[in-house]
């Protein structure tokens, strides 16, 4: 009765980031090629090894079949439709902030990632990437001054190519999966971070992208090194207007933690979804993995997932070095037409390594929502454990949850727990938070912030508040 | 008790109500003061239950005609929420459990919500866990409790507690309580009973619904109403629920017939 018009009322917040930056873009002409690929290169001036690395990658994507194994479902993308590359037309080098356009500046501000000296957030370095292009990095100075480096991965081909050489592509190889290929062949920016020995990185560091161009694929590449005894928390975040058409995000991330290394990788995904009726959104493509290749090295994997019209995503941990750990923490929740298939792979390979996954799937209105993840232990995993959680909360009758745990062990010393549990927010438990005074966004934010907790509480602290909020802005009227 | 000058909490006219088109609730009138404390009795399907609800505001039950007046105000017209911030309380008969929610948390925000409708200032973390220390006596009911998921993993008597530890806590002007008494063992009755007697005062009324005559040993009502059919078939004082219990409920209705055969 009266409690449904109101959700009635409410339904469909507007997205908040929706607007769209009017800025004079550089884009290359549509579809894929050789040519494109070294008109990239040549744009970024890339030196001849990635430009080989690139062209291989292309070589190899063009042998490979676009996954259909996920529970997706979606209209053909051609990918000859797509623009490779697009950047705000402005001054090539930027010694510093004064010369990025106003405007850019003036869009990050919008959404709420200030650049300039006297609003940045403090002890947050920010790197922000604006469609193909990275604009600005803040306080690399400062880190510096700790031996960090962190800066766009477009900077460090050319400012740092030994270590790109090194790393690029060791953890994600390029043929690993055919969106991987493709990010490989074509990626524009990203992030690079390089922590050095012994450091404790001194600030969090963040990367936040934005796709500000309807016809364009975002494919950015970020790639993290923990060498022996540092530590790294890191952050991303993601925004794009809303358009009627589907917009292509592919990207890989790759981090390597080095003896008693430790990366922590937090993600709060917000890409356009699309709206009600499901129409528009991003596809979000990600291939995100790390590698503990030192002893006791730790890479821990946070994310909430709110947005995208589609994603599939397993952020993974390759578990080499002794007493290695491997932590995933994931909240997804899809609400209208939106499809997530997303978990993680741990892959334990060195003795007594531990993992650990908690996912959380919140499923609202007609959306659906999998987990898919597999744990496995190698033969040489002996005393290897696992621990892994994953729940699923309906929310109305149309949503959709699955669960997909695959486990192979060669190790019979491994231990492997598997929980899973899925439950509805009912009526009656919102009339019970109801009747004692707690208005009913509130009582579902309560909810699902409960059901949440264990993910959160692995959040940075900033963040965290944050990301209950953004689920409750994006579950506002889901309940009817 | 019982002054016919004091001040009018409820009242229910000509109240009817369905829930998926099935007409449960078919012209309850009721009239509650304050200071009163009322029985409502009646076997199962009687309709006593829903008209819990039907004040409560729960969304499932539609009604169809009659009005409800609280204090001077449309009850009808107000979100379930609104109602409990100006002291309409429901002790449910089964309290659900929600996982994940913070009993203590829960508690919080709920009598915070009442304090600001009653102008009184939110309580912080620790000056709440210093007033609901104080209210578990009132029950006698353990603080871990406290520290747990709402009403998750609670027996029966549990959440019963829990419920009355809610009553303390909000301070309600009018409380209904369903069913309170069922799945409580004698000892956890009597606790209950008494926290429920501590918490009157002459400013504000409950309305007891129960299906047997213990409950009622233990708070005596000044008004016994009798429900059948959707209807309150019949009102008296105490010694009603005596009569109900060693007649039983058929009684009621063969001397209504005869009531009505008159």
């Amino acid at each position: 009765m009266e409690s449904q018009n109101s959700v009635g009322e409410i339904v469909s917040k507007p997205y908040k980031y929706g607007f769209v930056t009017d800025i004079e873009t550089e884009k290359i002409s549509k579809g894929i090629n050789e040519d494109v690929i070294r008109l990239i290169s040549s744009k970024k001036q890339e030196p001849a090894f990635l430009l080989d690395f690139r062209l291989k990658a292309y070589k190899q994507w063009q042998q490979m079949q676009e996954p259909d194994w996920a529970e997706l479902g979606y209209p053909k993308i051609d990918y000859q439709n797509i623009i490779y590359y697009a950047a705000p037309k402005q001054k090539d080098k930027k010694s510093s902030l004064d010369e990025v356009d106003p405007k850019l500046l003036e869009t990050f501000d919008k959404l709420g990632i200030p650049l300039n000296e006297q609003k940045r957030l403090s002890n947050v370095a920010v790197d922000a990437v604006f469609d193909s292009v990275s604009i600005a990095t803040t306080y690399k100075e400062k880190l510096a001054e700790h031996g960090v480096i962190f800066c766009s991965i477009s900077e460090a081909i050319i400012d740092y190519p030994e270590l790109i050489e090194k790393y690029l592509g060791t953890v994600v190889p390029i043929n690993d999966n055919f969106f991987a290929a493709l990010n490989s062949a074509v990626f524009s920016d990203g992030s690079f971070v390089f922590i050095p020995k012994g450091v404790d990185c001194p600030m969090e560091l963040s990367s936040y992208f934005r796709i500000n161009s309807g016809d364009i694929g975002q494919f950015e590449r970020t790639l993290i090194i923990a060498e022996d005894n540092s530590s790294v928390s890191y952050l991303e975040g993601c925004t794009a207007p809303m358009f009627d058409t589907n917009t292509l995000h592919a990207a890989v991330v790759e981090l390597v933690a080095l003896d008693q290394a430790s990366i922590k990788y937090s993600t709060v995904q917000n890409w356009y979804a699309g709206n009600e009726e499901g129409v528009g959104g991003i596809y979000n493509f990600v291939t995100k993995r790390g590698h503990c290749r030192g002893k006791q090295s730790k890479i821990s994997w946070s994310q909430v997932e709110t947005g995208s019209a589609i994603t599939w995503k397993y952020p993974s941990c390759i578990l080499q070095g002794y007493e290695s750990i491997g932590e995933f923490y994931s909240v997804a929740l899809t609400n209208n037409y939106q499809k997530a298939d997303t978990g993680t792979k741990m892959i334990h390979v060195g003795p007594k390594t531990r993992s650990t996954i908690v996912s959380k799937g919140i499923s609202a209105g007609h959306s659906s929502n999998s987990y898919r993840g597999l744990v496995q232990m190698g033969p040489k995993a002996s005393g290897a454990r696992n621990y892994s959680q994953c729940d699923s909360m309906l929310i109305g009758d149309n949503a959709g949850a699955n669960t997909y745990p695959y486990i192979r062990s060669q190790q019979p010393q491994a231990n492997i727990e598997h929980e899973a549990s899925t439950c509805r927010i009912s009526e009656d438990q919102l009339f019970y938070l109801q009747s004692r005074g707690i208005n009913f966004e509130e009582a579902i934010s309560m909810m699902v912030s409960g059901f949440c907790r264990d993910v959160f509480n692995q959040l940075p602290m900033e963040f965290a508040a944050e990301a209950d909020k953004l689920l409750a802005l994006k579950l506002e009227g889901s309940v009817g | 008790m019982i002054r016919t000058d004091s001040e009018l909490i409820l009242e229910i006219t000509d109240l009817h109500a369905c829930v998926e088109n099935q007409p449960i609730l078919k012209g309850v009138n009721l009239t509650v003061r304050a200071g009163e404390i009322h029985a409502v009795m009646g076997r199962n399907g009687s309709g006593k239950s829903t008209l819990s609800k039907v004040i409560a505001g729960h969304p499932a039950y539609n009604v169809t005609a009659g009005k409800i007046q609280f204090q001077g105000q449309d009850l009808l017209a107000m979100e379930p929420e609104e109602r409990a911030r100006c002291g309409v309380f429901l002790g449910f008969q089964y309290p659900v459990e929600i996982p994940g929610v913070s009993n203590l948390e829960f508690l919080r925000v709920a009598t915070n919500s009442r304090r600001e409708k009653l102008g009184q200032a939110e309580l912080d973390t620790f000056e709440f866990e210093d007033l609901v220390r104080e209210r578990l006596n009132v029950v006698q009911m353990d603080p871990a409790f406290l520290e747990r998921s709402v009403n998750e993993g609670f027996s029966g008597g549990e959440k019963k507690r829990n419920e009355i530890l809610q009553m303390a806590l909000l301070q309600p002007v009018f409380s209904i309580l369903d069913e309170t008494d069922s799945g409580l063992d004698i000892d956890a009755l009597r606790i209950v009973a008494a926290g429920v007697s501590q918490l009157a005062t002459p400013t504000s009324a409950t309305l007891l619904i129960t299906h047997y005559q213990r409950l009622l040993n233990e708070i005596t009502p000044d008004f016994v109403h009798v429900m059948d059919s959707g209807k309150i078939l019949r009102t008296g004082g105490k010694d009603l629920a005596l009569e109900l219990e060693r007649a039983g409920y058929d009684w009621i209705n063969s001397t209504n017939k005869d009531q009505e055969d008159n």
